[in-house]
């Protein structure tokens, strides 16, 4: 939804000067993932607060239900069973969209308007702009949107920018019985979650970080991981980042390039026709056979 | 003002003009021209997506979605036709012994500064553009099938999509640059259009243009090969 309250920053496939009159504070989600119970409130509340009903599937033997995203599930509990320094441990991760500072979605979207960044630093999906062709998944390093098989549109967390927009905080924060979810600036949730950490390795987890990755300009969901050592262990990349394929198709150089090569085609057709001139047959000898 | 019409002087047909002769058949022709208009379709919906300054061209096809719908079947479509007309024409395509000098001289030749007799249907430039056309339209294809929502992309990887849809638009700008000379040298080679439209050319410009094919069709050996004199 366009959201007149937020002031857009970036856009996709469109130039464009962003407001400027406002500064805006950075905002974001942190997961301390070292608090999650692994009770799925968010998820319901995600669900209950988006109108969102995903299908009741089948049980494969994880706790992970639904199996995976969807255009009906924004966030997804994951659960792994992961063997850390001799010892079984169940890790637990609130999946979603991490909001990028540098979004790849939104640099490899073809449609104009169909991804925003907000000042704030959320990136949301406007479906009504939305075409369906796939861009931004290949844009992703998270691999986060999904398709909906009924409008072809894609969904993702949209870190309830309507509820932030009108100054509530997100559907999940709202409902997390642990205070595993944190929701407000930036800067000060950093320093919560430094001090976190310093607990954390009190108690005898000597490798719990910050999962904040730069290679995408950092994040505005960013997480306390016990094992910040193992990102993989949780599923996520230990250094996402745009793919340099995604910068050479989308970005600017190509664009101009490609540009510039139809022009030149253009204007060297011009030029030898001008200079060499047609090649026709001389009138006598078209003449010869009448 | 006059009650009755006037008789116009009788001409002969097109296909009984003695002075014309038959260069493309009506199946070719249409071939060609389907190509062309896929063709043109594929490449403002292409641009609409490639470049943002050009998403205006999508409401040609009433709205970006639509335009990202139909994209894939004509790409579908014009392979199909493009494989169809080259199963009828990529034997007049294989190269002869002849192609060399068109090739080395191809340059002299495009600027007017030389003539090179032609020993086949078509010259050595215009096998090397039927050929290149085809690798074109087959990777084009190949690269298309990956990246095609909702039917087959989900096969594939996000690193496999990445590489696809830069492929996908790095070959469609090797083929645009193609289909822009191909497009120039035909308005540029006098009488080609006519060819392409209607199908028929005259004896001298195919005598001139293509002597050997115009000796094969025509039977007709005693004109010397060529106006052209050999580079």
């Amino acid at each position: 939804m366009s959201l007149s309250s937020l002031d857009i920053q970036a856009r996709s496939a469109s130039t464009f000067t962003p407001p400027r009159v406002r500064r805006t504070l950075e905002i974001a989600k942190l997961i301390d993932v070292s608090r999650c119970i692994g009770c799925k409130a968010c998820q319901a509340a995600c669900m209950e607060w988006n109108d969102l009903r995903d299908e009741v599937g089948a049980n494969d033997g994880i706790y992970t239900n639904p199996a995976d995203l969807s255009d009906q599930s924004w966030t997804l509990m994951r659960f792994y069973e992961e063997q850390i320094d001799g010892q079984l441990r169940w890790l637990i991760l609130k999946d979603g969209c991490l909001h990028c500072s540098d979004p790849g979605c939104l640099r490899a979207c073809p449609a104009p308007g169909a991804i925003v960044q907000y000042s704030g630093g959320i990136v949301d999906f406007q479906q009504e702009h939305c075409i369906g062709c796939g861009y931004c998944s290949t844009g992703c390093p998270f691999n986060i949107p999904r398709f909906s098989k009924k409008d072809s549109k894609a969904y993702k967390c949209s870190l309830c920018s309507d509820r932030v927009s009108v100054g509530l905080e997100p559907a999940c924060i709202k409902t997390c019985p642990t205070q595993a979810l944190s929701f407000g600036s930036k800067e000060e949730l950093r320093a919560q979650a430094e001090h976190r950490l310093v607990d954390l390795r009190e108690r005898g987890f000597a490798h719990a970080a910050l999962y904040d990755p730069p290679g995408v300009g950092g994040t505005h969901v960013f997480f306390v991981l016990p094992h910040g050592d193992r990102p993989e262990a949780y599923g996520l990349p230990r250094h996402p980042r745009v793919s340099a394929v995604v910068g050479l198709w989308r970005g600017s150089f190509a664009k101009s390039l490609g540009v510039f090569t139809m022009l030149a085609v253009l204007v060297a057709g011009i030029f030898h026709y001008m200079k060499v001139g047609p090649l026709e047959l001389e009138e006598h000898e078209e003449g010869e056979d009448r | 003002m006059s009650d009755k019409a006037y008789p116009v002087e009788a001409r002969p047909r097109y296909d009984q003009d003695p002075n014309l002769v038959l260069r493309y058949s009506q199946a070719a022709r249409l071939a060609h021209w389907a190509v062309a208009v896929s063709y043109l379709l594929l490449f403002f919906s292409g641009l609409a997506l490639f470049h943002p300054y050009f998403y205006w061209l999508s409401s040609l096809y009433g709205d970006g979605s639509f335009m990202r719908v139909l994209h894939p079947f004509l790409g579908v479509a014009l392979a199909v036709l493009f494989c169809a007309y080259a199963a009828r024409i990529w034997r007049d395509n294989l190269f002869l012994p002849g192609d060399r000098l068109w090739l080395e001289h191809s340059i002299e030749v495009m600027s007017k500064r030389a003539e090179v007799p032609v020993e086949g249907k078509y010259n050595a430039g215009q096998k090397l553009m039927f050929w290149s056309m085809l690798a074109c339209i087959l990777a084009l294809l190949a690269s298309g099938i990956v990246i095609w929502r909702p039917y087959f992309a989900p096969a594939f990887s996000a690193s496999i999509r990445r590489a696809a849809n830069a492929a996908h638009a790095g070959l469609a700008f090797v083929m645009f640059v193609g289909i822009g000379v191909h497009v120039y040298a035909a308005y540029w080679t006098k009488g080609s259009v006519r060819a392409m439209t209607r199908g028929y050319v005259t004896r001298s410009w195919a005598r001139f243009h293509h002597p050997g094919w115009y000796r094969k069709v025509t039977g007709d050996v005693s004109t010397s090969p060529g106006k052209g004199n050999p580079a």
